[in-house]
């Protein structure tokens, strides 16, 4: 198991050197930059103004130039100064992180518990009147555009019955239940648009499980209908959810731009969002290699919890037959 | 969607009341990068500062100069100020103001000729970022009279004299350390953004008390304002990016009025106010946000003025105000507003007429039709390629409008759009359109165009490609009035210069203007005060004769 993690520590490391490139340079090669937008702002500024503001944001240099030396102090533990908020990177991320974390993590556990009971219950009954109604549903979620979801529980909730903030953050002196109320709604919508997918692939996963001799065995020796299906089917099952929602868990913290765009929430997505737009490189970097780390610990969170689902897995095993 | 369209309507009317009136909530869609008030210029910035500070000098709601930090506005008249012979024989100007007795920042320390002479030292210190260092540079003494009075002396004649040079305070007793330290890194270290609720920033009406970046920033009474006392206890300027969500918030009574200046579209705001013109009270204002096409002169077809004229006899631009935009965004006569003082209606018109449109473009040798396009003798097609900001819904809908238009008097139009970055960072700077490209200019009051009009101004690798001349419009008389205007310091005499380069402008077409967009304010019936001025100034420089009732 430790010669496991390692080689994964070594290739998460080598797969962020490489992202960190890759988004450096594809930011780069963007047309325009700040002073360049900063110039479309203000037609009283010079040429002498732009060569002045370049070489004071360090745009004049080559961009390869500008990698390596952002990558020297990333190095040293400075992420530098985020342009568009004149602040440092980091001192941006934290409170961005913290307020998608809590939208996300939330909505994630929302469509898990709404979309894997959906999906046995669907898998349950193949075929019958439940099974058409869940997938009915699951597909309307699916199809659903998440910004008209939005919108129309903004109307109903907040415009027409008044129960529940439009959008925004909640005021700085908002107590515990005053904030709550201002998650429910993103929590909703992103939980109701991500479920349908989650119970159309326990559907799959159960029905598939459910076709295994071992079912027809278990139900052979006198198991309940129950017990069938959550002892035995369910905990097979669970693997392949076990990897979409790992997958998912990384883009989680790299937010979710239209939801919160929808409900001006202060959010990593948004702020990924323009800061590539903004040329903000420090903080597009960093935003992107953060989810990128979170995708990785999720992907390594997902093989460590096939050993829980599965006995059968074992990574001591592979090493020794290495 | 329509139906979609209809039943969102339907429950936005069914609205929630709006919040306490002693607190204001103001929608926005930006959220400023820095809160320096010199250093980087955002919309945003400038509305929420403008509640805080005040500029010595300002444009009123009828384009007056008038002053507001400063006591008496400097003129040559009243002798405050006065040309001067520089050392090389030059004229140049010495121009003295006087701070107003009560401004106090709000932690309780007077506003004095300190502040001014650290706003300076910050402005001219090439490493600090402030982007337009010009007035700062033209600044080549500072004569100290007393705590609240000091003469500015200038190495150059500008019409502008008592606006352009003159700096706004910066708190030298809490930010001066921070600058003196390390300019090079003064932008990231200012009081401004590393503690930004500190009182001691402020001295207008209102202080910042929090800000929540990306979300929202709410302003207090400042207990030092020694002005009209602010109506309202505390100001929330909440900022939604997205529209439709901004005015769901509206609707719901999470904010209270969505500010022009960085607000709804002119279709969002017409398509409002038929809805809720019982609740709100919708205010247009046409600026000078002037959207024009620019004509690529290097184009053979175009560098012919009778095509460039005929171009705009071809348009029926009164028709595309008044359908497209219920008359609410006045088309464009030249390049300066119908509000500005030096427009002029003396200038060459040019009406829908596609019968003069038809009989230039024949004696421009496109007389021949094939397939309903115009050719030249040698079978070449009337073809021009028009560009734009793709996914702009209201400049698409133009340039539909104008493609059909043209095509009545044989031009054949063919549209390509860009993403506005693409659009603006490469294609304009580079003057990579081939021969029309339709965007706006922003400006501000009696604006000399030197950067969109002067031949030095054509991007070229002589001045790194930031010239905003992209037409490349060439003309020594244009030229030397640029330089003329400049330094005119006669009025009268000033306008007849104006003229003759709106004469010009117009004349030789460099650009077809279309019209001065106008911005909608969606202002709730009982708040009153708000007065939209049509220029850059924010309507919060008046933000304490606001009002609930």
């Amino acid at each position: 198991m430790p010669g496991f993690l390692t080689r994964r520590a070594v290739q998460s490391l080598i797969v962020l050197a490489l992202m960190s490139f890759v988004v450096y340079g594809l930011i780069g090669l963007m047309p325009g930059d700040p002073i360049d937008l900063m110039i479309n702002a203000n037609p009283k500024l010079t040429s002498a103004d732009a060569e002045r503001l370049r070489a004071i944001y360090g745009l004049d240099r080559p961009l390869i130039e500008r990698y390596a030396a952002w990558a020297t102090d990333a190095l040293q533990g400075d992420f530098g100064y985020s342009r568009s908020y004149n602040r440092p990177v980091l001192e941006i991320l934290g409170p961005r992180l913290a307020n998608t974390a809590g939208l996300m993590v939330s909505a994630f556990v929302l469509a898990l518990a709404l979309g894997i009971p959906l999906g046995i219950a669907a898998a349950a009954k193949a075929g019958g009147g439940a099974d058409i109604v869940i997938n009915l549903f699951s597909f309307v979620t699916i199809s659903m555009p998440t910004f008209w979801f939005a919108l129309i529980l903004i109307l109903v909730f907040a415009v027409t019955l008044g129960w529940l903030p439009a959008g925004g953050s909640p005021p700085a002196e908002a107590g515990f239940f005053e904030t709550l109320r201002y998650l429910v709604l993103p929590v909703v919508t992103l939980g109701v648009v991500e479920c349908g997918a989650y119970a159309r692939f326990m559907r799959a996963a159960m029905i598939e499980a459910l076709r295994q001799d071992w079912i027809r065995t278990a139900r052979a020796k006198g198991a309940s209908p129950v017990r069938v299906l959550v002892r035995h089917a369910l905990r097979n099952a669970m693997i392949p959810i076990a990897t979409i929602a790992a997958l998912e868990f990384g883009t989680l913290f790299s937010g979710a731009l239209i939801t919160e765009t929808m409900f001006a929430r202060p959010g990593m997505g948004k702020l990924i969002f323009d800061a590539i737009m903004s040329n903000d490189y420090n903080l597009a970097l960093i935003g992107l290699l953060f989810a990128t780390l979170l995708t990785l610990i999720g992907n390594l969170i997902a093989d460590l919890a096939y050993t829980v689902l599965d006995p059968r897995i074992s990574y001591t095993d592979l090493e020794r037959d290495r | 969607m329509r139906r979609l369209a209809a039943a969102i309507l339907f429950l936005l009317a069914l609205a929630a009341p709006a919040a306490a009136k002693d607190e204001l909530v103001i929608g926005i869609t930006q959220f400023p990068a820095t809160f320096h008030p010199m250093i980087d210029a955002m919309l945003a910035k400038s509305y929420i500062l403008s509640a805080a500070l005040r500029p010595f000098t300002y444009y009123d709601k009828d384009w007056k100069l008038r002053c507001m930090l400063c006591t008496e506005l400097p003129t040559i008249e009243n002798g405050k100020a006065k040309l001067e012979t520089l050392a090389d024989g030059k004229k140049g100007l010495a121009v003295t103001y006087t701070i107003q007795p009560g401004a106090t920042w709000g932690d309780g320390t007077p506003v004095t000729t300190d502040d001014v002479l650290f706003a300076w030292d910050v402005g001219k210190n090439p490493k600090t970022g402030v982007p337009e260092a010009d007035p700062y540079l033209h600044v080549t003494k500072i004569d100290v009279i007393d705590k609240k009075t000091f003469t500015l002396h200038v190495d150059k004649v500008h019409f502008e004299y008592n606006a352009y040079f003159v700096f706004d305070p910066l708190p030298a007793h809490l930010d001066r350390k921070n600058f003196e330290a390390d300019p090079a890194n003064y932008r990231r270290r200012t009081a401004y953004d590393t503690d930004t609720t500190n009182p001691g920033l402020y001295y207008g009406p209102y202080r910042i008390a929090q800000v929540v970046p990306g979300s929202h920033v709410v302003l207090e009474p400042n207990p030092t304002w020694y002005g009209t006392k602010p109506y309202f206890k505390r100001v929330t300027i909440r900022v939604i990016e997205n529209t439709a969500a901004l005015e769901a918030n509206l609707l719901s009574g999470n904010i209270d009025y969505i500010a022009g200046e960085l607000g709804l579209s002119l279709d969002q705001g017409l398509t409002f106010e038929q809805r809720h013109a019982d609740r709100f009270a919708v205010q247009y204002k046409a600026g000078l946000v002037y959207e024009h096409i620019d004509l690529n002169l290097d184009n053979p077809i175009l560098k012919d003025k009778r095509v460039r004229q005929a171009l705009l006899y071809g348009l029926d631009r009164e028709t595309i105000s008044k359908q497209l935009f219920a008359g609410k965004q006045p088309v464009a006569q030249s390049f300066v507003s119908p509000l500005d003082w030096i427009a002029t209606s003396n200038l060459p018109k040019y009406p829908y007429d596609p019968g003069r449109a038809a009989s230039l473009l024949d004696a421009a040798g496109w007389s021949e039709m094939k397939n309903g396009v115009r050719v030249d003798a040698a079978g070449e097609p009337l073809r021009l390629e028009l560009m734009t900001t793709a996914g702009n819904r209201t400049r698409e809908t133009v340039e539909l409008v104008l493609q059909s238009q043209w095509k009545k008097i044989g031009v054949d139009i063919r549209i390509r759009n860009e993403p506005a970055r693409v659009f603006s960072g490469q294609t304009l700077r580079q003057r990579g359109f081939s021969a029309m490209a339709m965007y706006a200019w922003i400006s501000s009051p009696e604006n000399v165009p030197r950067s969109i009009l002067s031949s030095n101004s054509i991007p070229s690798a002589a001045n790194n490609q930031t010239g905003q001349n992209f037409t490349g419009f060439k003309n020594a008389e244009a030229d030397s009035l640029l330089d003329k205007i400049e330094v005119q310091l006669d009025r009268q005499k000033r306008f007849a210069l104006w003229q003759r380069l709106q004469e010009i402008y117009m004349d030789e077409l460099p650009v077809l203007p279309l019209y001065f967009r106008a911005d909608p304010f969606i202002i709730p019936k009982w708040l009153t005060g708000i007065e939209p001025t049509g220029h850059s100034g924010s309507t919060t420089l008046a933000i304490e004769n606001w009002r609930a009732q």
